[in-house]
């Protein structure tokens, strides 16, 4: 028994509307189409844009994660290369110094600037002082006399230099001796000394009628150490009848940089009044301030990599929002535009539905159907086309907007998609919107035929 | 009396000239009547039809069906009282295409409340009558000329309507079709029904008990009205 009937009257119209929906396979099957193109260009859309907005978030993160670690990376690496260099300036230090030159107060600079000599003399005895103080700034004293002589043996001048190495700060644990002594009996010469004299090591020359072991040749300096020669500082004295005496410390490997210069001359003035501090070479201060700018330019380094970092990320932020943007404006065309399409469609079907059955029509309103009966056979095909087309719609707008959102870096997991509101929104009521709106594209037309006058028709026919 | 049209008028306005379908059209139709209404082509039978019918208010008179005029109802009352009190067959059947047999026949019961026991039951017994049973499950177009008419005339009598309406039901009939439905429509009387049905087939006139001659629109003979001619 084909027919099912119930009590209620729309049970009737129900089995009418299948038998229909059957008949006229065709016309369903495109109503069908065009709500689920709306309905999925709607979903598809909002997936879409949902999987732009967490694609956009992840990649976000993760470039956050990785700037930060390469910033870490970096900072680390920084500070391992800042500790190297470091230790190789103080290295470097160690050969020249950050030295101050603490003079009698009446050298004259011009003396030894011109001359490369020293007249004025303290007593050695000053250097002692300085050892035994609490100097904290000054790190080895190395004690020395200075005159510019004739070497009348080699008939040239020189600069002869006594020195007698390092005098160990008493407050300090003992520390390896920056500059070694030269042993008595033994010369260091100069570059130009050894290039003009052919002196080489292991030569003996006589110096004011002592003989002398060359034990060392410098290298060429560029400075007038070149046409200097070092020899024992008691030597030095003896040949210079300067017993007791010197012309200068020479304060090495300063705890400090140029900045502070005037902390040490202030410290040593209140040891050793009526001496004065110069600052001797400017390469040390050069080197000082090379280790300040190393440690500055790390910094800057550092900085640069941060600031490029954020730029990376502001970039990559800016990137995603055109595309989410992009993204965005397209679809409030497109969408708007297939759903007015949709409608228009399913208006012209249900219109031409209704012309089709006319014949029906009539003859179901001369056998007693009411108006409100007749919209309903029309309103149930298209809610029935409104619902399973939302339902497919829904369907294929979340596997075509998940497909394309997955063309961007692996796409969004449905969990992720689903834990934003509005795509659960849209994914529940854009069935009940088929719904409405096939219902309201469908009221017209349902209204034309229910009020077709079935006399006409039933004459025409 | 079942039916009753009095000085019924109807005319059509078209684009030029408008055209008097029916005028003064004055029929009375009593209980277990069957009157035909003879005329030709184009002289206003299918309007007397429509309008006995309540589907077409005439522009004047007066149409009572079993005492009731319908066009004092509203559209979705009338509908219901046709529903409940009138059967309608037409020559060109108006089966709904995409409903086998069984269901055209169910189709009056879209529109009514009867129970389903009831009318399934009917609609069994008028299939069995009208020799269709071996037809149920099938659709129109799988159906003959005839088949389809006795499909259509089952239709008509599944709320047991007490009055018939028939509009050129043989006009695409073979002879014997024609004569079963002709012979069904007079069964129909004889049970205590009233038909009318219009026609300009000679072939009904021996089964109807009056025959009302219809000449552009008008009744020329008043006698016609509830003598008719005298078989």
């Amino acid at each position: 028994m084909g027919f099912s009937f119930s009590n209620g009257r729309h049970a009737n119209v129900w089995r009418l509307v299948l038998r229909e929906i059957k008949h006229r396979r065709l016309n369903f099957a495109m109503g069908l189409l065009s709500v689920a193109v709306a309905v999925a260009t709607l979903v598809g859309a909002q997936t879409l844009l949902t999987a732009d907005h967490i694609i956009t978030e992840r990649l976000l993160n993760s470039k956050e994660v990785e700037v930060e670690k390469s910033v870490g990376e970096k900072q680390a690496a920084v500070k391992k290369a800042g500790t190297e260099l470091q230790n190789v300036i103080r290295k470097q230090m160690l050969g020249l110094g950050f030295n101050v030159l603490i003079l009698p107060e009446s050298q004259s600079l011009s003396e030894i600037h011109l001359n490369g000599s020293m007249s004025a003399t303290m007593p050695e005895e000053y250097v002692d002082r300085l050892a035994n103080s609490k100097i904290v700034t000054v790190n080895h004293l190395l004690p020395s006399v200075t005159r510019r002589v004739r070497w009348d043996e080699q008939d040239c001048e020189i600069i002869v230099v006594g020195t007698r190495g390092e005098v160990p700060i008493q407050h300090r644990g003992l520390k390896k001796p920056l500059l070694d002594e030269v042993a008595a009996g033994r010369i260091v010469v100069g570059h130009e000394i050894h290039r003009q004299l052919d002196l080489n090591k292991g030569d003996i020359v006589q110096l004011k009628g002592r003989d002398l072991t060359v034990s060392k040749v410098h290298i060429e300096r560029g400075s007038v150490d070149d046409v200097t020669v070092w020899i024992n500082l008691a030597e030095a004295q003896e040949i210079l009848g300067m017993q007791n005496l010197i012309n200068a410390i020479l304060a090495l490997e300063c705890d400090c940089a140029g900045d502070r210069i005037s902390q040490i001359r202030a410290e040593i003035s209140a040891i050793l009044p009526g001496t004065q501090v110069i600052e001797r070479y400017s390469q040390a201060l050069t080197r000082a301030e090379s280790r300040a700018k190393a440690k500055e330019s790390a910094e800057t380094a550092l900085k640069e990599a941060e600031q490029f970092g954020m730029q990376q990320l502001a970039l990559e932020r800016r990137t995603r929002q055109n595309l989410e943007d992009r993204h965005a404006g397209f679809a409030a065309i497109l969408v708007p535009l297939v759903i007015l399409g949709s409608i228009v469609t399913i208006g012209l079907l249900a219109l031409a539905n209704s012309r089709q059955r006319s014949g029906e029509i009539g003859i179901l309103r001369a056998i007693g159907l009411s108006t409100w009966q007749l919209m309903l056979v029309f309103l149930i095909k298209a809610a029935a086309i409104g619902l399973l087309g939302g339902l497919a719609g829904v369907s294929a707008g979340l596997m075509i907007g998940r497909l394309l959102g997955s063309a961007q870096s692996g796409g969004a997991s449905w969990h992720e998609l689903f834990a934003a509101d509005n795509l659960l929104v849209v994914t529940l009521t854009a069935p009940l919107s088929a719904l409405f709106i096939s219902g309201l594209a469908s009221w017209i037309p349902a209204l034309l035929a229910a009020r077709q006058d079935p006399a006409v028709i039933l004459q025409l026919e | 009396m079942m039916l009753r049209l009095e000085q019924a008028c109807k005319t059509y306005v078209g684009k030029s000239t408008p055209v008097h379908a029916i005028r003064d059209v004055s029929i009375d139709l009593d209980v277990g009547e069957f009157v035909a209404v003879q005329g030709p082509s184009g002289c206003g039978k299918t309007t007397v039809l429509l309008t006995a019918g309540g589907l077409l208010k005439p522009d004047s008179g007066q149409v009572l069906i079993a005492g009731q005029n319908p066009y004092a109802l509203s559209p979705d009352a009338r509908a219901a009282f046709r529903a409940q009190t009138i059967g309608f067959v037409f020559q060109q059947f108006h089966l709904v295409p995409y409903l086998d047999v069984l269901d055209n026949v169910l189709s009056p019961a879209f529109a009514a409340t009867s129970p389903r026991q009831d009318v399934r039951q009917r609609a069994g017994q008028l299939i069995e009558h009208f020799g269709l049973a071996h037809r149920e499950h099938h659709v129109p177009a799988e159906l003959s000329s005839g088949e389809r008419q006795r499909t259509a005339l089952a239709r008509a009598l599944l709320n047991r309507p007490r009055l018939l309406l028939a509009d050129e039901p043989t006009g695409n009939l073979d002879h014997e079709s024609a004569k079963a439905v002709l012979g069904h429509l007079k069964e129909f009387s004889e049970s205590g029904g009233a038909v009318l049905l219009v026609t300009h087939d000679d072939r009904a006139v021996p089964f109807a008990q009056r025959v009302i001659h219809l000449r552009d629109g008008r009744i020329p003979d008043p006698m016609d009205r509830s003598l008719g001619t005298i078989l």
